[in-house]
């Protein structure tokens, strides 16, 4: 049994308000320890404090993991490593899009406030876009408008 | 570090949220718009899990879980400033008071991200990123309403005056102040008011609202040691009514 055995397990293991996306993908498994024993402790971090899914994707990775015969373990949920958006892998962020969800973009250090306007239309690929809100139907969705092909779209904030 | 401060810092943050975060839940269904309807929802979720996060910690420090804290104590044992516990009025209240207080909280969380205690660091490095989305939401919604029609602007001031003294009291300061301070635990109430008057004041100048001279104020105080308005207690009952039916119930 490795790390790297159980982070496949884990890709099973969906956001459920984004049925494409794993947990690996969406970057809330922060690490996964063996220990001699063989008992299995994985960190896990919130994507936002509030996400009202974040138990219910705890209890879905103990299920996972009793599923494939592991016994012995724990799912830790902390801030120790908090999770931001650049955390969504690159095949995460492939999935978000064909699902209709523009990704969110990549920053580096600072998120200001051009950032959190900045979108690219999920649908067309332009990026004559209009923040509208930042909020949306859940709580790490803001939504935006397309000028070109005049369409509503949500983005995966980025945080 | 003397638990006793710690934790009457933890409380404070904890009870503005979740006070704040109820408030903004009763405009679901009642926005004005339906995206101002989603935005005071979900800043109400977001408050709800900065409550409990702090809620966790002092539960760490030995305090009652979360629920129990949170649904169990009455007025006189929340910390939160009066500003918070103040009904939404209509919607011109409700815009100020998110603006005067999501400009404060964001201060607070960006000082305490560098804080000497650990746990709150930990804590507050993640929430400021979210209350980011709430600053922004309520400076663009005053910058756009600030400076329209005459009936938005005479709406706003109105509400600005009458919730400046309460907002003041938001900084009202902890028996153990300098304390707090000297551990390198929290930079203090003066030093966050400072800074919100400085982001408050920018947003404003680009509005045709004007900030009463502060000196004139005074400021609505006793909130963090218990004292609170008439409003508080029947909010407190409202929340916990599920809780006081069946406090082991799960939805």
């Amino acid at each position: 049994m490795t790390k790297e055995h159980i982070l496949t397990l884990l890709e099973e293991v969906k956001d459920p308000e984004i049925p494409v996306l794993s947990l690996v993908d969406l970057g809330v498994i922060t690490d996964v320890i063996i220990s001699e024993a063989a008992h299995v402790t994985v960190h896990m971090t919130p994507t936002f404090a509030g996400c009202p899914a974040m138990d219910y994707m705890k209890k879905d990775v103990e299920r996972t993991l009793e599923k494939y015969g592991i016994s012995s373990y724990s799912v830790i949920m902390s801030f120790d490593n908090p999770w931001n958006s650049n955390k969504v892998s690159e095949k995460g962020r492939i999935a978000l899009k064909e699902f209709g969800l523009a990704p969110p973009p990549t920053y580096n250090l600072i998120l200001d406030l051009d950032i959190l306007e900045y979108a690219e239309c999920p649908y067309c690929n332009s990026t004559n876009t209009t923040l509208r809100t930042p909020f949306g139907p859940t709580l790490c969705r803001s939504m935006h408008y397309c000028n070109d092909c005049r369409q509503m779209f949500e983005q995966f904030k980025p945080l | 570090m003397n638990e006793l401060a710690l934790k009457d810092l933890l409380y404070k943050l904890a009870d503005d949220q979740l006070i704040l975060g109820h408030r903004n839940s009763e405009w679901t269904g009642f926005g004005p718009i339906l995206e101002e309807d989603i935005a005071f929802s979900s800043m109400a979720q977001d408050k709800l899990g900065h409550s409990l996060a702090f809620y966790t910690l002092l539960h760490e420090l030995g305090e009652a879980e979360p629920d129990t804290v949170a649904f169990t104590r009455n007025a006189e044992q929340f910390h939160n400033s009066q500003l918070v516990e103040l009904p939404n009025g209509e919607y011109d209240f409700s815009l100020i008071r998110h603006f005067l207080y999501d400009n404060a909280e964001i201060i607070r969380f960006e000082m305490l991200s560098q804080s000497g205690y650990e746990p709150i660091a930990k804590v507050a490095t993640k929430l400021k990123g979210e209350v980011k989305y709430h600053v922004l939401h309520a400076n663009t919604w005053i910058k756009n309403l600030g400076a329209s029609t005459e009936e938005a602007i005479l709406r706003l001031q109105a509400s600005l005056n009458e919730a400046l003294p309460y907002a003041l009291g938001m900084f009202e300061k902890s028996k153990y102040e300098q304390e707090l301070i000297e551990a390198g635990v929290y930079a203090g109430e003066e030093a966050v008011k400072a800074e919100w008057l400085n982001r408050i004041q920018t947003v404003l100048a680009k509005t045709e609202l004007k900030l009463p001279a502060l000196e004139s104020i005074e400021p609505v105080l006793g909130g963090r040691y218990g004292v609170h308005t008439e409003h508080l207690q029947p909010l407190l009952s409202e929340m916990s009514e599920v809780f006081d039916i069946d406090p082991t119930a799960e939805w």
